[in-house]
């Protein structure tokens, strides 16, 4: 092959390059989130399994029943009433977004938009964001 | 084929190397706007479209000229343009590339934009905006590189082209009707209220856009071996010619409707561009140059001594470009909005970053265009003159 | 590969059944539907409307500008520095601006003579034909089926189209992110928006889901602003109406608004 010097040391750095994800922490795994929950309530509006899952479907659920159906009351699978609001309903007992929301969020480098209009709650102790 | 670009005489680098830092700047003030919003424009409440879709409803026209060439080329024969629509075909991907790229540097929230195709709304006009601006973008892609690189071998380009060719036609008028809709169909807007908005659009659109090819066939002419034939340029010029007149017969019947008419709400927005009003008068040179580069480019262009002279004819044609880019890609857009629906009087000045923006766009295009123009002319040059009929 | 037509009938039909697979799979792995309603104490019409009672305003204080204020203060709307970025829900402007089309300058002479040249209040007509609507490439802009003409902040792609159709002034864009401006106490029932978004006033309609009224209407001590279903024929509106000549802004132009003026 022409180059063959210069293309099997490109393919080799290439390689490395491709691989650091696997190679670069070895030895050292980070340490899955410790999440305070923020409330002394049993259940969330839907079960930990499935809201841990799908926290975001259904807060997309909740926003188009709300801004474009009119409709705000949640009937959850337990039969429980809630109103549909991350700002009201979620946030009264996930009081702390630093404990709670972020160590996740950070944790797998998701920036959800949501904060930049829904108004967290302000926190005593904390990094301000 | 695309590799013929990649190399060139020095005068070429340097100019790509230029337009290149163009565009880096105009990135970089893009940048600034993603992070504070559309603030640092000189848009306001009342004035909320300014230079980057007044430059989008101008360069429509000038992406619908390549159809000046494609019509009488593939449906009427006329062999005499046959060297040159690929030049017509590569200004509109390059002009249709800045439309949509205005486009984008204008929305306040461009993460959003996909909503548009997520939740189609064909009862807007900017939905089907959306729609025929990348469909033209598309189509001429398609044609021209398949027929460039059909002529690269050698070859008869392949028979799907055709149909694609023949809907190009019909496409290119729809691209600046759907755009002329955005304005005319607004019952708030009185200067905007007009049945001749879409014809108007034509008529700037085909004095417009064959001017700058003018413009460019004779610097091609000029600087390469890239001969476009005096024939075809003056065909062009006549078909500037005729398109500016009826260009300046548009605009006066505007005039003529509104101050004969003498309702307020629109002759309001003609004395605020020809004369000012309370005291403000931001455009008026804009609007009087305009009118003054219009009148002596449209009497330019229609006596024949002038337009078949090498060295009037691309005064003629720059006049006519900037003359229409004064009307459609300033005065049009801006003066909707001036005075506003409650005859208050808000101006518009553009800043630093956005006129940075808006020439970094400008940049792209030329950019864009310098690329396709190298690899056509290359291909022309190096494979011979054509003689494979298409 | 065998090119027969049995054979890619034969393909094509296993495909049809393959692609039903999935919604029959969604179907069957959803436990339990929840269900959403509306509040039980919301405000229900079919034809929301507001009546601007001009002569009310005479009894109002000097420089009266609560309702104002009190729909800022409700919503988190900035207070913006530069005029030209300002974001406005409900406003005040002179008469000449309010109804520039009438042209009439002894109607202008009455509103200085017999109402003090009092300003009237300008926001959202709420229109029965909304050009906004009509242009929204998203539908971020809609109408409700009881009149309001709603914003979603979610979905605006900030092209500012419904502005430019808008022929009463009545929409703002945030030209830049609005919480450093937000002067007042921040509503936390309520977001803010963000940088790039057009809002506009929504007839208060996170109030009407609970049962209140406009915040403008709740905060007028003099009952200049009143609010209620004009299909109603027992409602106060309908009462106004009856009682008074009412004009609105720009009627010509057939968006059939729904803020009605009594002067």
């Amino acid at each position: 092959m022409y180059n063959a010097g210069k293309i099997i040391v490109g393919i080799l750095i290439f390689l490395v390059l491709v691989s650091v994800p696997f190679w670069y922490n070895r030895g050292k795994a980070a340490a899955p989130p410790k999440l305070e929950v923020g409330t002394t309530e049993k259940q969330c509006v839907e079960s930990t399994p499935y809201m841990k899952a799908s926290h975001m479907k259904l807060l997309d659920q909740w926003r188009d029943d709300v801004v474009r159906n009119g409709k705000r009351i949640y009937i959850s699978s337990t039969g429980k009433q809630y109103e549909m609001s991350l700002q009201n309903t979620c946030v009264k007992c996930h009081a702390k977004k630093t404990q709670f929301c972020d160590r996740c969020h950070d944790y797998v480098e998701v920036s959800p938009v949501c904060w930049d209009c829904h108004i967290a709650p302000k926190e005593n102790s904390g990094p301000k964001e | 084929m695309l590799e013929k670009a990649l190399t060139g005489n020095k005068g070429y680098l340097l100019w790509i190397a230029f337009l290149l830092i163009v565009v880096g700047t105009g990135f970089s003030s893009y940048l600034k706007q993603l992070s504070t919003g559309l603030g640092i424009t000189g848009m306001s409440r009342d004035v909320s479209w300014g230079l980057y879709i007044g430059q989008f409803t101008f360069l429509v026209g000038v992406a619908a000229s390549a159809v000046m060439l494609v019509l009488p080329y593939y449906l009427h024969n006329y062999k005499v343009f046959g060297k040159i629509t690929i030049l017509g075909e590569f200004l509109a991907v390059a002009s249709v590339t800045m439309c949509l790229s205005f486009i984008i540097a204008d929305l306040g929230q461009p993460a959003r934009a996909f909503n548009v195709l997520l939740y189609a709304t064909p009862q807007s006009v900017l939905f089907w905006d959306m729609v025929v601006l990348n469909g033209y973008l598309f189509l001429n892609i398609v044609i021209g590189w398949t027929v460039l690189g059909a002529e690269s071998r050698g070859a008869p380009p392949p028979s799907w082209v055709k149909p694609l060719i023949y809907l190009s036609i019909p496409w290119a008028i729809s691209i600046h009707t759907v755009t002329a809709f955005l304005y005319a169909g607004l019952p708030g807007r009185g200067f905007w209220l007009t049945a001749i908005m879409a014809p108007r659009f034509l008529g700037s659109a085909f004095a417009s856009g064959p001017a700058l090819l003018i413009l460019f066939c004779m610097f091609l002419r000029k600087f390469t071996k890239f001969d476009a034939g005096w024939t075809a340029i003056q065909s062009l010029a006549k078909i500037v010619a005729y398109a500016m007149v009826i260009s300046v017969f548009f605009f006066l019947c505007e005039i003529f409707t509104v101050y004969y008419s003498q309702i307020p709400e629109h002759i309001y927005h003609f004395t605020y561009l020809l004369s000012g009003l309370h005291g403000h008068s931001a455009l008026t040179p804009w609007m009087w140059a305009c009118m003054i580069m219009g009148i002596t480019a449209t009497v330019l262009m229609i006596i024949p001594a002038t337009r078949n002279s090498e060295q009037v004819l691309p005064i003629g044609c720059a006049l006519v470009f900037f003359s229409l880019w004064i009307e459609k890609g300033i005065s049009l857009v801006l003066v909707g909005f001036i005075p506003s629906p409650l005859e208050t009087l808000t101006e518009y000045v553009p800043t630093l970053r956005e006129i940075s923006i808006t020439l970094g766009v400008w940049g792209l295009g030329f950019l864009i265009l310098t690329i396709l123009y190298k690899v056509a002319i290359t291909v022309r040059l190096t494979e011979g003159p054509q003689t494979v009929e298409h | 590969m065998d090119s027969t037509r049995r054979h890619f009938l034969k393909i094509a039909g296993l495909s049809v059944l393959g692609l039903g697979a999935r919604p029959l799979i969604d179907a069957i792995a959803d436990v339990g539907q929840p269900k959403v309603e509306p509040n039980p104490n919301a405000l229900v019409g079919k034809r929301w409307a507001m009546i601007v009672d001009q002569k009310k305003c005479l009894k109002a204080k000097e420089g009266c500008k609560d309702c104002v204020l009190a729909c800022h203060r409700v919503h988190n709307v900035p207070d913006m520095p530069n005029p030209k970025q300002a974001v406005k829900w409900i406003w005040q402007a002179p008469y000449e601006e309010v109804f520039p089309d009438v042209g009439n300058v002894y109607m202008a002479e009455y509103m200085k003579d017999s109402l003090k040249g009092l300003p009237l209040m300008l926001l959202c007509n709420h229109c029965d034909n909304p050009p906004c609507v009509r242009v929204c490439p998203t539908k971020a802009t809609f109408r409700r089926d009881d009149g309001i003409v709603m914003m979603d902040f979610h979905r605006c792609i900030g092209c500012r189209y419904c502005m430019a159709a808008c022929p009463f002034g009545a929409r703002s864009l945030n030209w830049l992110d609005p919480r450093p401006f937000i002067k007042t106490e921040l509503n936390m029932e309520f977001p803010t928006r963000t940088r790039g978004v057009v809002e506009k006033c929504n007839f208060c309609d996170e109030r009407l889901a609970k049962g209140l009224i406009p915040a403008c209407v709740e905060a007028c001590k003099d009952k200049a602003l009143v609010f209620g279903d004009v299909l109603d024929p027992n409602s106060e509106v309908r009462a106004l109406l009856r009682q008074h000549p009412s004009t609105r802004r720009k009627q010509h132009l057939g968006t059939q608004p729904q803020v009605y003026y009594i002067l």
